[in-house]
């Protein structure tokens, strides 16, 4: 009795373990997307999440010619709550790839859950700079930009437009770090001083009387989310507006700044990889279409969601459903080809976009609503990578 | 740090320790009169802020906005006092934290539902550029409004707790709540009339401070565990307690961003300074409360 019955359980085990292995082309993608969606920082989230959603709306609920079924976890802000939410998607929900996150610290804390088991991630937003360079990975894939493209982007153009003096500020983790660096790295001025405020930090009438003493010409700062929507808020009712050019960085002046801050955003330059009003049929298509499910504009972080699940579906594609086949898929990834809603896009070799970035300006359209649009077609830098990416082993 | 710089901070820690004052002394009426802990008093400055936003935008007057919010929300407090808190006056504080922290998020999930994550609030036109107050000091005069409201709002609770019969009620409360029951005072009236009163201070400091910070789900949260260090350093109960604290903090905090930094540039080299200059500066208010905790444990002013 006890031999029949350990029979029967070796077989049961060698038959699934048989089934898993024999299978290649898979009948369904399963998609675990993991984003901000609650709190002060949930809108941006949201525009990832819901852009994703439309894209594969769009394409008849396939991604590459196979369904999909998209699984959302909230990282409610936090590192544990995305790693956990990583470690069950891969382990327990066996994705076939992740993606979603937008802040660089949850999304670091969460990457190796995946990375480790060969999944692949495609980040719709976070791309620190270590892992352009150093610790650059075979299953890292980024769709937005790299984290000091925006900032560099504005340190070339305050140095043209000749702005002698500078002041930065950014909160005090990772990608603020690397966003002044990547000012830095291109500005040719001089900088007055480089601030660090806490990360969720609302008042900054302190930073603000130290920036009036200081006297600058021009003001670059890195503020996310809402930090963003109080500092511009407080450095107009400061009155500093007047002497000192605030630069942003493209999501710091998207639609959900604009709206929180209100008219008094309308002139401010900041700089992007993608415009509402970028001229081709993938952008005009996205736009409208985002407009008429979500009764919204999409910000940077949507239109990056869109292009993240463009380049599913051409990856898929490419390896025509054997998504199992992990180097054939890295393959098809590096060599995407796809209708990118901001016009070229290619994979460098560390897996981060070289793509053009353009100056972009606060107006209001025809409907009267704060809309931040190119302020000229020419961009600031064209097919541009990073400053990493020589210290990636991969070729 | 030139005259005119010192000046300007000092105004900023008197406007942001005034704004505390008005959520820590709710708090702390609360706390020392009903003995209960109540995490749900951030989650009452988001309400009132929302409410502010949202009947602003209605009737197109930020008076208006404002003055309806007050009530508003004041009602909602007392409800919401009458309903859900009344059944952890008698239970221990681990409980009442645990029912008013289940409170903050429900409240949050409930104001994202209705209003969505944030509202838009802007102060009036007329107030939205910097007033001149001496030669080359320029202070925006949206935050000189806060400063007065501030301290008006600290003058009419000073005269309400110590002129008043409402406020001698409300000393006896907080002194000794069973010999205050014995005296034939109202307790359960009074309870509410103190939490409404609470809600009605965050309600004011909600929608004073909504166009400076952002109207959005969470804000809650930070201005809370600031108003819980307030109480310790003041003292449990006691209003002048709250006042005192709240300037404090108010002041260590705005000074201890600018001065800190400083500080640590001129001590240690750049890579240490930018790294631990923000980090201590964001500190110092704990290490306050640290320090007072060691020399008076109860508080400066606590009244048992």
């Amino acid at each position: 009795m006890k031999n029949f019955r350990l029979a029967c359980l070796l077989a049961a085990s060698l038959a699934a373990f048989g089934t898993g292995s024999l299978a290649q082309t898979a009948t369904k993608v399963k998609i675990g997307l993991v984003s901000t969606l609650s709190g002060p920082n949930g809108a941006i989230g949201e525009d990832i999440r819901d852009a994703f959603n439309l894209a594969i709306k769009l394409n008849d609920g396939k991604l590459g010619g196979l369904p999909v079924e998209v699984v959302i976890g909230d990282d409610q802000f936090k590192a544990d709550v995305g790693k956990q939410l990583f470690e069950r998607m891969v382990k327990r929900d066996k994705v076939d790839f992740m993606t979603g996150v937008v802040f660089s610290n949850i999304m670091l804390a969460g990457l190796p859950e995946a990375v480790n088991e060969k999944i692949f991630y495609i980040s719709p937003n976070a791309a620190p700079s270590p892992l352009a360079g150093k610790d650059c990975n075979p299953y890292f894939f980024v769709a937005s930009w790299p984290n000091d493209a925006y900032h560099e982007m504005a340190g070339q153009h305050a140095t043209s437009r000749g702005f002698k003096t500078a002041y930065l500020m950014a909160p005090n983790y990772q990608a603020g770090k690397d966003s002044l660096a990547g000012f830095k790295r291109f500005y040719k001025g001089k900088v007055v001083n480089e601030v660090y405020t806490k990360l969720g930090q609302l008042d900054y009438s302190a930073e603000l009387a130290e920036i009036r003493a200081a006297k600058p010409d021009a003001m670059y700062v890195f503020l996310p989310g809402g930090m963003g929507v109080n500092f511009i808020k407080q450095f107009v009712a400061a009155g500093l507006n007047k002497d000192t050019r605030l630069l942003l960085p493209g999501f710091g002046a998207d639609q959900d700044i604009s709206r929180g801050v209100g008219d008094v955003m309308l002139g401010m330059n900041d700089t992007a990889h993608w415009a509402l009003d970028i001229n081709n049929a993938s952008n005009k298509k996205f736009v409208a279409e985002f407009e008429m499910a979500y009764k919204r504009l999409p910000t940077v972080y949507a239109a990056q969601g869109y292009d993240t699940a463009l380049i599913f579906d051409a990856a898929i594609r490419g390896v025509k459903g054997n998504i199992n086949d992990k180097d054939a898929m890295r393959k098809a990834l590096r060599e995407v080809k796809f209708d990118s809603v901001r016009g070229d896009f290619k994979f460098n070799t560390n897996h981060y976009p070289i793509q053009n970035y353009y100056l972009r300006e606060v107006k209001k359209d025809a409907q009267g609503r704060l809309v931040n649009v190119l302020a000229s077609n020419q961009p600031i830098m064209a097919n541009h990578g990073d400053a990493y990416v020589q210290e990636c082993s991969m070729r | 740090m030139t005259w005119i710089l010192f000046l300007e901070q000092s105004l900023n820690g008197l406007q942001f320790g005034l704004m505390l004052f008005l959520l820590a002394s709710g708090l702390t009426l609360v706390f020392g009169i009903m003995d209960m802990i109540n995490l749900a008093h951030g989650a009452l400055y988001m309400v009132g802020a929302f409410l502010a936003a949202w009947l602003t935008q209605l009737t197109q007057s930020f008076m208006l906005g404002i003055l309806l919010a007050i009530p508003l929300t004041a009602i909602f407090g007392m409800v919401m006092e009458s309903t859900l808190l009344r059944t952890l006056y008698a239970r221990d504080h681990m409980s009442q934290v645990l029912a008013t922290f289940a409170l903050i998020l429900i409240i949050n999930e409930a104001v994202r539902m209705i209003w969505g994550t944030d509202m838009p609030l802007a102060a009036p036109a007329a107030l939205s550029g910097p007033v001149e107050l001496l030669p080359g000091l320029f202070y925006p005069s949206y935050r000189l409004l806060i400063i007065g409201v501030g301290l008006v709002l600290a003058g009419l609770l000073y005269l309400l707790v110590t002129r008043t019969r409402v406020g001698a009620w409300v000393r006896a409360g907080a002194s000794n709540r069973e010999m205050a029951m014995a005296m034939g005072i109202h307790i359960q009236r009074l309870f509410t009339l103190v939490f409404g009163l609470g809600a009605a201070l965050c309600a004011v400091a909600g929608a004073l401070l909504g166009p400076l910070l952002a109207v959005q789900v969470g804000m809650g949260e930070s201005v809370l565990i600031l108003a819980f260090v307030v109480i310790v350093i003041g003292g449990i109960g006691s209003i002048w307690g709250a006042f005192v604290g709240s300037l404090l903090v108010g002041f260590v905090d705005t000074f201890g961003r600018t001065l800190m930094p400083a500080l640590f540039r001129e001590i240690f080299p750049p890579q240490v300074a930018s790294a631990a200059g923000p980090a201590v500066a964001s500190i110092l208010v704990y290490l306050l409360m640290a320090v007072v905790l060691f020399i008076r444990p109860q508080g400066l002013f606590a009244k048992r």
